[in-house]
This record gives structure tokens, C-alpha cells and sequence, in this order.
């Protein structure tokens, strides 16, 4: 019988261990789940960005950061399956977040646009 | 045991040799890459946030220009209809990135209905990714065409130089990851991409995801936040 080499390419499985799956990646039906969140939270995001009383609250801001780290966590968790695979990747990628949003913070700071206090300057 | 055959036992199925996490050393990279790339847009972010509203003259993104910062009365430039249809394109380019690693992933497994043959068929979704990705990259064309138009250039003042270099480099990021996508399309024209396959099409996911990710922190600091 020939040898197809073709044949063997769609056998072979995945590397579950090279590619530092740890636990199964999630099915479709989740995937899609994630997308009617992501979407939603975003109709919310620019529904509150047309209410004067809300965008004009102090806590529209808060209230738009939440949602924002909400989408961001769960595209990190369930897209780039941080949840399910192996932590050295999370330490690979929450480190530097963590150095990137103490830059941001510090930086807002060192040009007064944060401030400790009201008097502070 | 010859020499050979000990040499060949010790190289995993990719042909690299083996690692010391066990963990394929590209996958590894990527990530190292991808927080490397965090800080690169933290430095971008924090400098559009830090010039935000110490623009002398206009357009500026949210409110309007009057005279004298303007000789003519400018409206406020963000458009944040575009910019939300924008958003939504891409966060559904995510979703059709992670159908095209599944459909990978699972290419050998029997499809017996017309769904599962759709949602295991890795050419459309690749397609489909491209596509989205395209569509986003049209709709920053035109945000940047018509914000020319209306007078906000690089050059204009701090509002401009600050923005255009944030989104601009986003947007030189998905041109990446859509030239990335192409080249796994015509891999996948030519052999097939198969489960083996997976590590390269999860390589090219991650770095689409991050990308993704990314948009959703500056659709919420640069056209959300006044």
C-alpha cells in the first residue's frame, strides 16, 4: 500500500503538552458565549457614553475602567486561554501588565493628572 | 541504543529538542513577546493620556473649537459611532480567530452535520478573520482621511501627534497580524492545515487576541473617557 504522507499530517494530534494545555480548551459554544458578553458589554460602554446624567457622574469613569478590565480579562482568560493552559504564561504576560500599568499610573502623577488629596498638587 | 537513535529519541515531534518546562520554545516567545508589547502601548497610552487636554490649538477630540484656538468654529472630531461599529468588528474578528484554531485543532475529528463541518472548516474562519481584521483597518482609514479633512493632522498640535501615534501603531499591528493570517491561508491552501499544525495557528491567534485586547483599552482611554 503507497505511503501518503498527507494521510499522516491530519492524524497526527495535537501537542497538548508543547503548547502548555493544561486543562481542555473550551468548545465553540463558549466561544460564542464570550462574544454576546464582549458585545454587550460594549452596547453598555456606549450606551452610558449618551447618557448625560451617567457621563456626567463621577462614576462614569470607574464605571467605564471596570468594563473595559472586564472585556480585557475575559478575551485574556477564554480567547488567549490563559485559564487553560500552563502558568508560566501567565506569569510571561501578567508581570509585565503589572510594570505596564504602574508606568501608566506613575507617569499620570509625575504630570499632575492624578493627585493624592485635594490639596496636593 | 545507537547515536542516531538517541539523538532522534530526545527531539519531540516538531523536531526541536526537548525543553526543560516541557513547553514548546515558540509558544514561550510569543508570550515573552506579547509583554513586551504591553509595555510598548502602556508607554504610547501614557503619553496620549499625559498631552490630553495641554492641546493650544484645535480640533480636539470632544469638544468643540472656538475662536481664537480655532479661526473656524470645529466641531468635536471623535466619531464614536464609527469607532464602536470599528470595535465590534474586531472583537468578532477574535471570535472567528479562536473557530479558526478550534477548527484546526479538532481537523481530524468526523464531521457528521452541515454545523460541524462549518464550524471545522479553518479555511472560513481564517477568511473570516482576515476579512474582519480588513474591514477595521478600512474604518481606521477613513477615521484618519476624515480627520485630516477636518484639520487634525500629526503636526496640528498635541491631540494630534499623540493620537495618531497610538492608533497608527495599533493599526501597523493589525496590518501585521492580517498578513500573518494570510500566510497561514496559504498554507492551508496548499497542504492543509492539520492538528499538527495547531501550535503555529495558536502562535498567530495569540498575537491576534493581544491585538484585540489592546483596541479595547484604547476605545475605552481615548474615545470613551472625556
Amino acid at each position: 500500500m503507497a505511503h501518503d504522507p498527507a494521510h499522516d499530517e491530519h492524524t497526527t494530534h495535537v501537542d497538548h503538552a508543547a503548547m502548555g494545555m493544561v486543562k481542555e480548551h473550551p468548545t465553540w459554544s463558549t466561544y460564542w458565549k464570550v462574544a454576546v458578553i464582549l458585545t454587550l458589554i460594549t452596547v453598555v460602554e456606549v450606551w452610558i457614553y449618551y447618557v448625560p446624567s451617567i457621563r456626567d457622574s463621577r462614576a462614569f469613569v470607574p464605571m467605564l475602567l471596570t468594563m473595559s478590565a472586564v472585556k480585557f480579562a475575559t478575551v485574556v482568560l477564554f480567547y488567549m486561554h490563559l485559564r487553560y493552559d500552563h502558568r508560566l504564561f501567565r506569569v510571561l504576560f501578567t508581570g509585565p501588565l503589572i510594570i505596564a500599568s504602574f508606568t501608566i499610573v506613575g507617569l499620570l502623577f509625575l504630570f499632575g493628572h492624578l493627585r493624592i488629596g485635594a490639596g496636593a498638587t | 541504543m545507537s547515536h542516531a537513535a538517541a539523538v532522534h529519541s530526545a527531539h519531540d515531534t516538531h523536531g526541536h529538542p526537548p525543553t526543560s518546562t516541557g513547553l514548546d520554545n515558540k509558544k514561550i516567545a510569543i508570550w515573552a513577546f506579547i509583554g513586551s508589547e504591553c509595555m510598548l502601548f502602556a508607554s504610547l497610552i501614557s503619553t496620549y493620556l499625559i498631552y490630553k487636554g495641554r492641546s493650544v490649538v484645535g480640533p480636539y477630540p470632544h469638544d468643540a473649537c472656538l475662536p481664537p484656538a480655532c479661526s473656524t468654529p470645529l466641531k468635536a472630531i471623535l466619531n464614536i459611532p464609527v469607532t464602536s461599529a470599528s470595535t465590534f468588528v474586531l472583537l468578532m474578528s477574535s471570535l472567528a480567530m479562536v473557530l479558526a484554531l478550534a477548527a484546526v485543532e479538532t481537523k481530524d475529528q468526523p464531521k457528521h452535520t452541515r454545523g460541524e463541518r462549518i464550524l471545522g472548516s479553518s479555511k472560513l474562519w481564517l477568511w473570516m478573520t482576515a476579512l474582519l481584521g480588513v474591514t477595521f483597518l478600512g474604518f481606521q482609514a477613513f477615521e484618519f482621511t476624515s480627520f485630516v479633512h477636518e484639520g487634525l493632522t500629526i503636526r496640528t498640535n498635541l491631540f494630534g501627534s499623540s493620537f495618531f501615534t497610538l492608533t497608527g501603531f495599533h493599526g501597523a499591528h493589525v496590518t501585521a497580524g492580517v498578513l500573518w493570517l494570510l500566510t497561514l491561508l496559504a498554507i492551508d491552501y496548499r497542504r492543509g492545515l492539520g492538528p499538527k499544525d495547531a501550535l503555529n495557528v495558536d502562535l498567530a491567534a495569540l498575537y491576534w487576541h493581544f491585538v484585540d485586547v489592546v483596541w479595547i483599552a484604547i476605545f475605552t482611554l481615548v474615545y470613551l473617557i472625556k
